[in-house]
């Protein structure tokens, strides 16, 4: 069963067309992330589920039940928000309380429910504190349990680690994901951070220009990417694009170099693409060019050492790439190596349409 | 160069300041020291020449015949005519500049018109308003004048708790909106905690505002609802002022505005600093 389908939805802004025809089905206990770069509509889109926005067009159903027009407390929705919205002049756990209290709920039933989730969240020793009296990381916790405390059907994160310092967020992305896999319950997420999608997803909706430009599991959408943009936007460091020439076989840099691609069929010999390499499916030349891979000679220009990794920028057919190389495989800069290129993984891009060939 | 420790300097500037401080203190206080001392004098001590600083006795009978013959009483109308429309302006002010901030009512201009309404000068109105209500039947009854001190209100409301809420967040209410509040209930439970000081502060000042009105209270009351500012100018005679009585009542009429301020002081100051930064 989906727990959310969207059809053909629209949302204008005056002249601004946000969301351009939006179909997604999101089937049960599955956590979805809508990841795009800002303006893509991904806000509008979660905004228009959760009923804070009007839609111009389409239909939302949640649970099974047409709730296009219903009012936002009337779609059984819980909601994250960026600026974790606590109530100040509210203790932590009348904040957590707020929307069982507002739905009328027993004492009793608060109580439970309330210490419940400051269990799971490990904010029981604040309960009593206002929300000015705790820390970002905290305050986001509360934020949280205020959505986990009901019994919705959808829950819905908007940016909830972006206020958060690198290190919160790394602990606290960990957090969500374990309570989606303790709550098994169906989650909408909104982030423009591409490595929160990739960790946190059963399923990444990639978004551009209010439009779905791809979905798919998180891998799927890194091996597979069906159009530059999906292809430019996952990884990092980004995907390297290099100019080159169709061949019959694959393709030819602007060097001459000439690269076999295996199994790349539709290209025809002598158009202008684009090859698509990631930096991690490169690396330095070992005994043996293993199957499918290219041995190519380079230069390194850069070092940018990340602690395990290096990232290398070398020249390659007259473009500069990013190689993600074993820190201790490569010295200085100046270093002439021999790097392996995995072609299986390469792809190879119309430079005009940006579509995967 | 001067030649004293730095010590020394830094105590002289702070003696300085406290003298200044002292100063300025007398110079605000004396005035209502004046009027409270007056009104517990003989005729002979005010008029005394050299001033009288402090009577040799306290004379009660001065406020004592404000209530024998009734005239305290006016005080009681001020506090309910300025309470009631205090009342009634922050809940009407308060929903429409709720509505003007969040669904945009009456588009940009709206809220610039209503506050153009308080400029206009009272005096404008008062007489054509006088035969309005000679015709309804209004004159001299705490209606007429709770409708008219609302109304009049009601702009300078409207205007202030609008800036107060366009500062709430609006995260809160589309927070409390999705949690399972209807409207009325995000303004009740999210919208009013968080406007809170501005709230109180809002409120006294239309209070103090209906509290010192003179000119419709003069034109539209007789003898029913006279307020204690009109009752204050019936002790200037023809003949004699009657200093002790004009002094007596004004106190009378200043303890319930002090009483007001020195509990809502903790907010006024806060709602009105809110009010400086945002502008």
């Amino acid at each position: 069963m989906s727990d959310l389908k969207i059809s053909n939805l629209h949302k204008h802004y005056g002249g601004f067309h946000a969301v351009k025809g939006i179909d997604l089905d999101v089937p049960s206990g599955e956590f979805t992330v809508l990841v795009g770069p800002s303006g893509c509509g991904k806000s509008t889109l979660l905004r228009c589920i959760a009923g804070l926005e009007e839609t111009s067009q389409g239909t939302i159903e949640i649970g099974g039940r047409d709730v296009t027009y219903a009012r936002p407390r009337d779609r059984d929705i819980a909601m994250v928000f960026q600026n974790y919205a606590l109530y100040p002049y509210l203790s932590v756990k009348e904040n957590i309380a707020f929307g069982l209290r507002a739905r009328k709920f027993a004492e009793a039933e608060i109580e439970k429910r309330v210490s419940r989730a400051a269990e799971m969240l490990a904010i029981g020793h604040l309960l009593q504190r206002f929300p000015r009296e705790l820390s970002g990381g905290q305050r986001q916790r509360v934020a949280i349990g205020r959505a986990i405390v009901r019994d919705a059907i959808l829950y819905l994160f908007d940016e909830p680690l972006s206020n958060l310092d690198a290190q919160l967020r790394d602990d606290m992305r960990v957090e969500i994901k374990r309570l989606h896999n303790e709550l098994g319950r169906t989650m909408i997420y909104v982030t423009h951070d591409q490595i929160e999608a990739m960790t946190l997803a059963d399923r990444i909706v990639l978004l551009r220009d209010g439009l779905i430009e791809q979905q798919g599991a998180p891998l799927d959408l890194f091996e597979r990417p069906k159009t530059r943009f999906v292809a430019g936007f996952l990884g990092s460091p980004k995907m390297n694009f290099v100019d080159a020439t169709a061949t019959r076989t694959g393709v030819k840099l602007a060097d001459g170099t000439t690269l076999d691609l295996p199994g790349q069929k539709g290209l025809k010999a002598g158009a202008a693409v684009v090859l698509g390499l990631r930096p991690q499916f490169i690396t330095v030349a070992g005994k043996t060019v293993a199957k499918g891979h290219a041995r190519v000679p380079a230069v390194i220009e850069l070092l940018q050492p990340t602690g395990s990794r290096v990232q290398a920028t070398l020249p390659l057919g007259g473009a500069s790439i990013v190689a993600e190389l074993a820190a201790h495989d490569v010295s200085k800069p100046g270093e002439k190596i021999h790097i392996d290129l995995d072609l299986t993984r390469a792809v190879v891009m119309d430079p005009q349409s940006g579509q995967v060939i | 160069m001067s030649g004293l420790p730095l010590h020394r300097r830094a105590g002289f500037r702070l003696s300085f300041r406290y003298l200044l401080a002292a100063l300025l203190v007398i110079v605000f206080c004396f005035p209502v020291y004046w009027l409270f001392i007056i009104s517990f004098k003989t005729p002979d001590e005010i008029f005394a020449f050299p001033p009288v600083w402090y009577p040799a006795s306290l004379q009660f009978g001065n406020y004592w015949v404000l209530f024998k013959d009734g005239d305290a009483g006016t005080v009681w109308n001020s506090l309910v005519l300025a309470s009631v429309s205090t009342f009634f302006a922050m809940i009407l002010g308060t929903v429409a500049a709720y509505s003007l901030v969040r669904f945009k009512t009456g588009g940009e201009n709206l809220a610039v018109w209503i506050i153009s309404q308080r400029m206009m000068p009272p005096v404008a109105i008062v007489f054509p308003l006088f035969l309005l209500y000679v015709y309804f039947g209004w004159v001299d009854t705490y209606f007429g004048l709770i409708i008219l001190y609302t109304a009049f209100s009601l702009p300078y409301v409207i205007w202030m708790m609008r800036g107060y809420i366009e500062d709430i967040p609006l995260e809160l209410e589309e927070s409390a909106l999705i949690d399972g509040c209807s409207r009325w209930e995000v303004l009740w439970k999210v919208v009013l905690p968080m406007a809170r000081s501005g709230l109180f502060a809002t409120a006294v000042f239309t209070f103090i505002f209906a509290w010192n009105d003179f000119l419709f209270a003069l034109v539209l009351t007789r003898t029913e609802v006279t307020t204690y500012t009109v009752q204050v100018t019936h002790y200037f005679g023809g003949q004699s002022n009657f200093w002790a009585k004009i002094a007596a009542m004004s106190v009378l009429g200043t303890i319930p505005v002090f009483i007001t301020v020195a509990i809502m002081q903790r907010y006024l100051v806060r709602g009105i600093s809110m009010g400086a930064v945002k502008g």
